[in-house]
């Protein structure tokens, strides 16, 4: 057993995890933080990215005390209060979901793919960007048109600050 | 996953302490490799110990005609890296096309090379090069580091600190992408080098793991232009064959893999 210490959605946390805990685990299992899912298991469909300091991981594969001292960032960490983040807000108005469980892990590969292109996507990077994420219900269609309404949201969101 | 104890090193010396005392010590830097294979309980580390954090073992120097990259930067710094796009874009393309965008923000150079999976994007890069991979202990050439499927050259503890590239005239890497695993179903990658050599590797093909082409580098000696490999046959004998892919399927891909690549080196 060993305290590992992070700041989870900004808040500073210490948890009494076995070494073998991987992050998705840590988030669900000890803090309750249920948004992050667990599909695969294997890295593969993207349900679990979380940010470790601001960049998409697949928290299925990261161990919880490699995060030790990190800034984690879950889809429970992304609205202000009331006021959904503008990609969450862009996944409702555009449909991009169905059964949901892919979604937290989209949303957070999605803002990442926002941060890292500065907004400027077109249709075929968000594609591209998108292939850690795996959807069985949508076929992506209304998930790539949320991403894109998203960054204009975004780029909006962030001249105006 | 079955027990382990986690430390965190903070430097190559404190690690290599840390392994010795470990009855079955693994190291970890990403985690890509490791964590999936513990989970299966294909490996259960006494001690897994965290080397991706050390300083000194992550970031990327261009010096004159050699590009180090240190063993624990993540596959996407080393795409976004400044020195790596402009001494030998084509290993910023290889890890473009490697993972996805979360597994680059995690998997290493390092990682990638010590475990050596036959299909592993990065033990052909290394190979057409003609890098150095630099250890805690000594310097080994590619050619002597890689021994077939998940085998290298590294001693029990032994660390990887960094791989030095010679910056080449040309070099262009091209690859089958399996669509689930991004894999690559087979990979090519062509170097010229500044002394005129040709150097072509192949991955994903070869039943030991990442092989040269002598066949395609003749061909490219002689003439270097995807056309000049038209005539070439690549033997199917020892690649491998699953249902991905038949032995003569992949003898082609390396020949169709190597025109790309090729023409992506220009």
């Amino acid at each position: 057993m060993s305290t590992v210490k992070l700041t989870v959605n900004g808040k500073a946390v210490s948890v009494e995890v076995e070494d073998r805990t991987l992050l998705v685990h840590l988030l669900r299992d000890h803090l309750n933080l249920t948004g992050t899912h667990v599909g695969c298991d294997t890295s593969q469909c993207g349900a679990c990215v979380v940010h470790i300091d601001g960049r998409s991981v697949k928290s299925c594969t990261v161990l919880a005390a490699q995060a030790a001292g990190a800034n984690v960032t879950t889809i429970e960490g992304i609205a202000k209060g009331d006021e959904l983040h503008p990609m969450q807000a862009a996944f409702r108005d555009n449909h991009g979901l169905q059964c949901g469980y892919c979604t937290p892990g989209m949303i957070m590969s999605a803002i990442d793919i926002v941060h890292r292109h500065g907004g400027e996507l077109d249709e075929a990077t968000v594609r591209e960007e998108l292939e850690g994420n795996i959807c069985r219900c949508t076929g992506y269609h209304n998930i790539v048109k949320a991403v894109l309404d998203a960054a204009g949201r975004m780029k909006v969101a962030q001249a105006a600050e | 996953m079955y027990q382990t104890t986690y430390h965190r090193a903070s430097s190559v010396d404190e690690a290599a302490a840390l392994f010795a005392k470990g009855s079955e010590a693994k190291f970890l830097a990403g985690g890509h490799t490791l964590l999936p294979v513990m989970k299966q309980r294909l490996a259960s580390p006494s001690d897994v110990i965290d080397i991706g954090k050390i300083k000194d073992l992550i970031g990327v120097q261009l010096s004159g005609d050699t590009l180090v990259i240190k063993a624990a930067t993540t596959y996407y710094d080393i795409m976004t890296n400044a020195d790596v796009q402009k001494a030998i874009p084509a290993i910023s393309y290889l890890t473009s096309v490697l993972g996805d965008p979360a597994v680059r923000h995690r998997g290493t150079i390092g990682g990638s090379i010590a475990n050596n999976d036959p299909a592993a994007d990065f033990p052909a890069a290394l190979i057409s090069l003609g890098a150095t991979v630099k250890t805690n202990k000594r310097a080994i050439t590619a050619d002597d580091f890689f021994k077939g499927l998940f085998t290298t050259a590294l001693e029990d503890g032994e660390i990887i600190t960094e791989v030095a590239f010679p910056v080449p005239e040309k070099a262009g890497y091209a690859k089958m992408r399996h669509p689930a695993s991004r894999f690559a179903l087979t990979g090519v990658f062509v170097t010229k080098t500044k002394g005129g050599d040709v150097r072509v590797a192949a991955t994903g093909a070869s039943q030991s793991g990442v092989m040269r082409v002598p066949a395609i580098e003749a061909a490219l000696k002689s003439n270097w232009s995807a056309s000049a490999i038209d005539g070439v046959t690549v033997s199917a004998s020892g690649l491998l064959s699953d249902i991905h892919g038949s032995s003569d399927y992949r003898a082609n891909l390396v020949k169709v893999m190597a025109q790309r690549a090729v023409q992506a080196a220009g």
